[in-house]
């Protein structure tokens, strides 16, 4: 039973808890704030708070640049379609694994997670030189294909972990109640299967959005996605701190919207079920 | 109908055989119990009787009709399982019409059984409610309402009440049998408790490690178990096996007593020892007496009036035609 | 349960996922393998398809090497140190009777979901920069003489940067492990006597000590690959060249192939030491 707590020991944690989280939030409100300044109010000594001219011509500025709509595309195109493509292929691996276990199983299931672990600069340049071979460098297809990869062992793993968390037993109540294999699958099994599937994607799509090794290494200007649009920012230009911010928001935005929603997926996705 | 004949049905797992060649016959409307222990093949027995399982060898027929290799949809027969195995995505109204809607039942049909069904399991204010947010003895009620409006040739419950509480258990128990009267269907029920067999069965299958060991009506089961097996089994508390001098004075090789076969009489008496722990429960009283050369201790059931204390010397005498005998291989000897 | 037949069918709905990534790990690691006997530099038309160990060797024994070895185990060090303590702490606190306590969760968990060249550009400019960074406020505030991070300590400024991503990681793994605690377990130490701080030290700690493994292990896999990060702010200068950056430089600057790939297969190596102790850890876990 949990006891009744003290509401001045609960207003005292409450007070410490959101001191320490705004505290670490405080760079992407920072960033928030400074992104509906205007550049000279960005650098103002001392900083300006909350009370100045709000604006939106940062983000006006930062569509006008040449490849900021081409990146967005690129991000979208690339984290949805390689996230959909693995998905593809996971589903009936993970489906087979949960429902057909048979002796190999954990083995499998291993060693796919071990090529997770892989350092990617092991394969750095042969993959350079097979995508120029294939002339596919700097290409969204390249992208795709190689960000399936490596997030396919996580998209392996949880759903494995989610279709296995349907018990034998509700299907064997649909077999008694007379459903064929295929309403068994319609009736039962998917829906029960869909919530699984659907946090793996989202999860995926955050893995893949924010990948930020292959994005840059292996892209130049014409399936850049926002890593690489971002990195770019790197030499400065004159006045730029607002342009930055609102350019960061942008990239950031539906990430953060996402991963909100996927808060206990990410436990699930990313320790491969060792912590529960 | 619902008659189901099981002939040398055998199961095994790999090499390992957990049911050996059995031969079961059940009635039309009865209500059959299998009990034992936990892994005596009873969940077996029944899921090779819904056709969850296939048999290895042998042959079951329901109905006179061969069912042996029919998949379990066909079979026409309805299960509760243990863990109610509800459709979580589903509501009650839902859960209850699928396998009326897997039959291809038209709608009007489909919705005066669930109103039946609803009425009769207290369920009408619950229908539109998920499983999820539904009491253990709600959900329970659910999956009998999803197996009785397929109106199935027989009902097989795979101890369905382990997972409620006590309070809930008995009155899911007397629910069951009142179903049992009404429908008047057969009904297979695999529990490992001796007491809801006893309460519900019209017979008794008392299985261990796969083997029948005895088949009978509760009562024929409680006064001649067949083997010391059964004896030990049925009944609560406890029979008290003995063994040594004082069952060969019987000429057998083990005595069995059931407690409520023991009377405390003022002295003499066959067995005199001291009570260990004494158990009221108002109207009756258990005392656990330790008699000197035997090993185990031995249960009395004494009336509820009969004060008698830790420490206390007890003198117990059994009825003389309520001794149960078994010979060296533990079977009952006439 | 599962027939003759539905174990061929298991078969061919795993053979694809098996078959991507079989492909995928043995095609390019051979290759890198093969480059990394030979000498092949592209940019002086080099090459010579089998020289032996000799690219092992220069690797090893340059000084680099030694440097970006120890550059990387005080990184992935103090980064560890950063997220495991303060996720620690954290999670103690997330556990606490609060107020709002879903508002707090999201705004410490958000730092994750933010792209590495952001974090790192945001850091590197609004935070760190001497002429106009937060940080140079603060000290002028305080009357001190500003501070500049990224060129006086760039790999501490880089430790930041990274413990800041991941200490939301940490935090909410320990907090699933801090909450999966019986409370009856610490009723009971209460009731035993025990003070609050021993009751962290031999019911909590202890509780929490496979979550905190898993949680080194999974970082580790990830930060011995950090590179948006450095890429970003210091691209290697001041000692912030890391194993992986180092490899990435000789293979993609300065276009040595054959030494970069015998450091990819070192790096590939020395990552794979720590994947066998967490591939026990989740295999144990599995049943």
């Amino acid at each position: 039973m949990a006891r009744a707590v003290s509401t001045q020991k609960k207003v005292m944690w409450t007070a410490l808890a959101w001191a320490f989280g705004l505290l670490l939030f405080f760079p992407i409100l920072w960033t928030f704030l400074t992104s509906f300044k205007s550049e000279a109010t960005a650098i103002a000594d001392p900083p300006v708070w909350f009370f100045f001219d709000w604006t939106l011509e940062n983000y006006t500025a930062v569509q006008e640049r040449s490849n900021y709509p081409l990146a967005l595309t690129n991000s979208i195109i690339i984290a949805v379609g390689s996230t959909l493509l693995g998905i593809l292929i996971a589903v009936p691996a993970a489906w087979a694994m949960a429902f057909v276990p048979g002796k190999r199983t954990k083995d499998v299931l291993l060693w796919m997670l071990s090529t997770k672990m892989l350092p990617a600069v092991g394969v750095l340049y042969p993959l350079v030189l097979l995508a120029k071979w294939l002339g596919v460098l700097d290409s969204r297809i390249l992208l795709i294909v190689v960000l399936m990869l490596i997030n396919l062992p996580i998209i392996v793993w949880m759903l494995y972990t989610y279709f296995r968390e349907i018990p034998g037993e509700i299907l064997e109540a649909a077999r008694m109640d007379g459903a064929s294999l295929r309403n068994e699958i319609i009736y039962v099994l998917t829906p029960m299967a869909v919530p699984g599937i659907a946090s793996t994607i989202l999860l995926n799509i955050i893995l893949a959005w924010n990948e930020a090794f292959w994005t840059i290494l292996l892209t130049t200007v014409d399936a850049a996605p926002l890593t690489k649009f971002i990195a770019s920012y790197s030499s400065p230009e004159g006045l730029f701190y607002a342009k930055l911010s609102a350019a960061s928001m942008l990239a950031i935005a539906p990430i953060l919207v996402m991963g909100w929603f996927s808060q206990k997926q990410l436990v699930r996705g990313l320790t491969f079920g060792a912590v529960k | 109908m619902g008659r189901i004949t099981l002939e040398k049905v055998q199961k095994k797992f790999g090499d390992v055989e957990v049911i050996p060649p059995l031969d079961l016959e059940i009635d039309d409307g009865e209500f059959v119990v299998f009990v034992g222990p936990s892994g005596c093949g009873k969940s077996t027995l029944l899921r090779l009787i819904a056709g969850l399982e296939d048999v290895s060898a042998g042959e079951i027929r329901i109905d006179g009709q061969p069912a042996t290799d029919k998949p379990p949809a066909k079979r026409g027969l309805a299960m509760v399982f243990q863990s109610y195995a509800l459709y979580p995505h589903m509501s009650v109204r839902k859960n209850i019409a699928f396998p009326m809607k897997m039959a291809g039942m038209d709608q009007e049909e489909q919705d005066r059984r669930i109103a039946k069904a609803a009425q009769a399991l207290n369920l009408t204010d619950y229908l539109d409610r998920r499983p999820g947010q539904l009491s253990g003895g709600q959900r329970q009620r659910v999956a009998i309402g999803r197996a009785i409006v397929r109106e199935p040739a027989a009902f097989l419950f795979d101890e369905p009440l382990s997972n409620l509480d006590a309070a809930l258990r008995v009155g899911m128990r007397l629910e069951i049998s009142e179903l049992h009267n009404t429908l008047e269907t057969t009904m297979i029920y695999v529990t490992h408790d001796q007491v809801e067999a006893m309460t519900m069965a019209d017979k008794i299958v008392v299985l261990r490690a796969g083997v029948i060991e005895q088949v009978g009506s509760p009562l024929e089961l409680y006064r001649e178990p067949r083997n010391v097996f059964v004896a030990g089994f049925i009944g609560s508390p406890k029979m008290n096996l003995i063994t040594g001098p004082s069952a060969g004075q019987h000429g057998a090789q083990t005595i069995g007593i059931r407690p409520e076969h023991l009377d405390v009489v003022p002295s003499g008496g066959t067995f005199t020892g001291t009570v260990g722990v004494a158990e009221h429960l108002g109207s009756d009283t258990f005392f656990h007496v330790h008699v000197d050369g035997l090993e185990e201790p031995m249960t009395v059931r004494a009336d509820g009036e009969v004060s008698l204390h830790h420490g206390d010397t007890i003198h117990l005498e059994p009825q003389p035609d309520k001794i149960h005998r078994f010979d060296a291989d533990g079977l009952r000897m006439a | 349960m599962a027939t003759q037949h539905s174990r061929s069918a298991a078969r061919w709905m795993i053979a694809p996922a098996v078959f991507v990534l079989l492909v995928w790990m043995l095609i390019p690691l051979c290759m890198t393998l093969y480059f990394s006997f030979a000498d092949y530099r592209p940019m002086r038309a080099t090459f010579e398809p089998w020289i032996g160990f000799d690219n092992y060797v220069s690797f090893l024994t340059s000084s680099s090497f030694l440097d970006s070895v120890v550059t990387t185990l005080q990184m992935v060090g103090g980064i560890l140190c950063i997220t495991i303590v303060g996720g620690v702490l954290m999670a103690l606190l997330l556990d606490k009777p609060m107020f709002g306590q879903g508002v707090v969760r999201i705004l410490v968990i958000a730092p994750f979901f933010v792209m590495p060249t952001v974090s790192a550009l945001v850091w590197k400019n609004m935070f760190f920069n001497v002429d106009n960074g937060l940080f140079s406020y603060a000290y002028s505030a305080l009357g001190l003489q500003p501070f500049d991070f990224l060129s006086q300590a760039p790999l501490f400024s880089i430790i930041v940067i990274v413990a800041w991503q991941w200490l939301p990681f940490a935090t909410l793994i320990l907090l699933t492990a801090v909450q999966s605690l019986d409370s009856e377990q610490l009723e009971a130490a209460e009731m035993d006597g025990a003070p609050a701080l021993s009751r962290f030290r031999y019911i909590i700690l202890p509780h929490l000590s496979r979550a905190i493994t898993v949680v080194i292990l999974i970082q580790t896999i990830f930060l011995l690959s950090i590179f948006a990060e450095i890429f970003v702010t210091t691209n290697g200068a001041f000692g912030t060249r890391t194993l992986t950056y180092l490899v990435y430089q000789r293979v993609l600057e300065s276009q040595n192939i054959g030494l970069g790939s015998a450091g990819g297969i070192i790096a590939v190596i020395l990552a794979n030491i720590v994947a066998i102790f967490l591939m026990r850890i989740v295999g144990k876990n599995l049943d």
